[in-house]
């Protein structure tokens, strides 16, 4: 499907090499072109736990529309590798909207389009010839609201993104298995589900749900997670939960974090940017951003004098 | 005590209606009671006439033997239904089978995939399908698709002539197999309509789940949609089961109308509601009997589809709401 699915153990790669090989001609999203990393890792790489590390993204001049209305009015961002940047911000000032141009969920909403350019390492994922299932692979997303598969047991909700066909390498049972489970380990969730992997995902608790989810994203090994507020629907002792996991989870991934909550991106945040009416106020480390901002309006913000 | 005082002397603080207003909820109350308890009525009293109606032909006969016994000669007055209600089992069978997927595959697209202007014009083109009378169905089942699709049938049947009923015979003009096809496009709207309203209700959280994990559109309906509204397209279905089983003027146009046991699909046959349909007219007493002892038969049918109908649509609407249910009980545990 990509270069990205290659990464995993050499046992899986026999079945998509072809797939991928007939790929390269038309996708960006091969393994000769997306050389760097993905080769460095799949030599690395000792078999069972993937030797993951984050990509960097690059906003250039980045507008987002919906049909008319201009949301996002040339942002100009840089996220780092293997670093946890939270985008903060009042209602409707366009982060969530910010985000969802990453993994180009935006543009699945009717009339909604974007222009710019966002660059995943060197390559631009709204170029030419781009496939939009290949990025959403490599840029993995969860949700405000957990949202595991209702139909679906704990084990499949984690297994769904492996079944997708960009997701079968090799696909035997056992290797999902696997997967599975080193997925839910990641997610911190596995001591508490293991037992009970056949039941429904929505029967666990909300925080549980959320964190499934995140279990469902890490499984398909994205090289980026953008999390669009995922604790606003958790009581506080789920929300660490889910930070204390964002910080393990940036040793493998890059993080782009939506919060309405100052004090979470003060506490999981390398950087934070803050965002007011579609355009980037300010970027820089988080710690200065909340004693020293250079901008009025963010010193407003943080400092709670509105939003 | 203190509450009662209160509102006894309401005359200070809460203002009086008069009799007549207080009067119009218990009105309205009995006035919709008295509907619902009629329509009851009114069914249990078809069922009591059909059953008093149809009891000469049924104590002749013997119930058993009118419904499984293989003999029906109208004209002879041999009254033993089994080739009739088999033949309105085999057309409303095939009816679904090529029905529903096509049903449920319109409404994928209309909803799902279809670009956003052309999705209310096809909305209501496919509805306006199920404003098409019966009889013009019929017609054209017998003049144009019969004639034309006797050839195609014929083959299928000599490809197909391996599997017993399903293939081999030789073709007739009108035949189950044209029934089954007419009564397809017939519950076409009905099952879409519904399915389509179905999916509609999939949240878009479930579909944004399945696209964020790289899931192409197909396999975003199939893992997110699909699965959700499975309850509700398997409830279309049996709507568009219990208008087939029920169909009578387009079916006995397009049957054949020979009562014999089915041998093949592609050969002509009948079914309960085109022989009540087509011989009601000219019937005498002991025909008219027959006929309604039909009626009652496939009464007591669609009551069986609707049962067994509801009994899985409430079983896979149970797996799919019983688990959010528990959730308030686990939530404590983070």
């Amino acid at each position: 499907m990509n270069g990205i699915p290659r990464r995993s153990d050499q046992g899986e790669e026999a079945l998509p090499e072809t797939a991928a090989a007939e790929r390269q001609q038309n996708s960006p999203w091969t393994p000769s072109s997306a050389t760097p990393i993905a080769a460095t890792r799949s030599r690395a790489g000792d078999s069972r736990e993937a030797p993951s590390q984050g990509r960097a993204v690059v906003l250039a001049d980045l507008n987002a529309y919906y049909g008319k209305a201009h949301a996002i009015k040339g942002v100009g961002l840089d996220y780092a590798a293997n670093q946890v940047t939270a985008m903060i911000g009042p209602s409707g000032c366009g982060k969530s909207t910010l985000v969802r141009c990453i993994n180009r969920m935006h543009e699945e909403i009717p009339g909604a389009y974007t222009t710019g350019s966002i660059m995943l390492d060197d390559q631009d994922i709204y170029g030419e010839n781009v496939d939009v299932v290949a990025v959403r692979r490599a840029v993995g997303m969860v949700f405000q609201k957990p949202n595991p598969f209702p139909t679906m047991s704990i084990f499949d909700n984690v297994a769904a993104g492996l079944r997708l066909t960009g997701g079968r390498r090799g696909g035997k049972r056992e290797n999902i298995k696997d997967r599975v489970e080193r997925s839910l380990r990641g997610a911190g969730l596995w001591e508490e589900v293991k037992d009970r992997l056949s039941e429904p995902g929505i029967g666990l608790s909300g925080g549980q749900q959320q964190r499934l989810c995140i279990a469902r994203t890490i499984a398909v090994e994205p090289e980026v997670i953008l999390m669009d507020e995922p604790c606003s629907a958790l009581d506080p002792i789920a929300t660490l939960k889910v930070e204390e996991l964002i910080d393990e989870l940036k040793t493998r991934y890059t993080i782009v974090i939506v919060t309405h909550n100052m004090q979470q991106a003060a506490r999981v945040a390398d950087t934070t940017a803050f965002m007011l009416a579609g355009e980037l106020v300010e970027v820089g480390p988080t710690e200065r951003i909340f004693t020293k901002p250079s901008d009025s309006r963010t010193e407003d913000y943080v400092s709670g004098k509105f939003g | 005590m203190e509450a009662g005082v209160i509102s006894r002397g309401g005359g200070s603080g809460i203002p009086k209606r008069s009799p007549r207003a207080r009067l119009a909820d218990p009105a309205f109350r009995w006035a919709l009671t008295a509907m619902a308890l009629g329509l009851v009525a009114l069914i249990v009293y078809f069922f009591i006439l059909l059953i008093v109606k149809a009891e000469p032909t049924l104590s002749h006969v013997g119930v058993l033997s009118f419904a499984f016994s293989n003999n029906w000669d109208f004209g002879g007055e041999i009254f033993k239904a089994w080739p009739l209600l088999v033949g309105t089992l085999v057309t409303s069978a095939l009816a679904l089978l090529i029905g529903v997927p096509i049903a449920i595959a319109t409404a994928l697209f209309i909803s799902e995939l279809c670009p956003r202007r052309m999705r209310i014009p096809l909305t209501v083109l496919v509805d306006l399908t199920a404003a098409v009378p019966s009889v013009v169905f019929g017609l054209w089942g017998f003049f144009f698709l019969a004639p034309k699709l006797q050839g195609t049938a014929q083959w299928i049947a000599d490809r197909l002539s391996f599997i017993p009923i399903i293939g081999g015979g030789h073709a007739a003009g009108p035949s189950y197999f044209v029934a089954g096809l007419v009564l397809a496009i017939m519950i076409l709207p009905i099952v879409s309509a519904i399915s389509r309203e179905v999916i509609a209700t999939v949240p878009l959280d479930h579909k944004e789940a399945a696209l964020a994990l790289g899931a192409t559109r197909w396999e975003m309906i199939r893992m997110a949609v699909l699965p959700y509204s499975r309850a509700g397209i398997a409830g279309a279905s049996m709507l568009g089961l219990g208008r087939a089983i029920g169909e009578a003027i387009a079916v006995s146009y397009v049957i054949g109308g020979n009562a014999t046991l089915i041998h093949h699909i592609v050969e002509q046959g009948d079914s309960l509601a085109a022989t009540i349909a087509r011989s009601f007219n000219e019937a005498n007493a002991n025909q008219r009997g027959a006929l309604i002892a039909c009626g009652l038969l496939l009464f007591v049918l669609t009551l069986v589809v609707n049962f067994v109908a509801r009994y899985f649509v409430a079983r896979s609407t149970r797996a799919l709401r019983a688990p959010p249910a528990a959730e308030p009980v686990a939530s404590g545990a983070v």
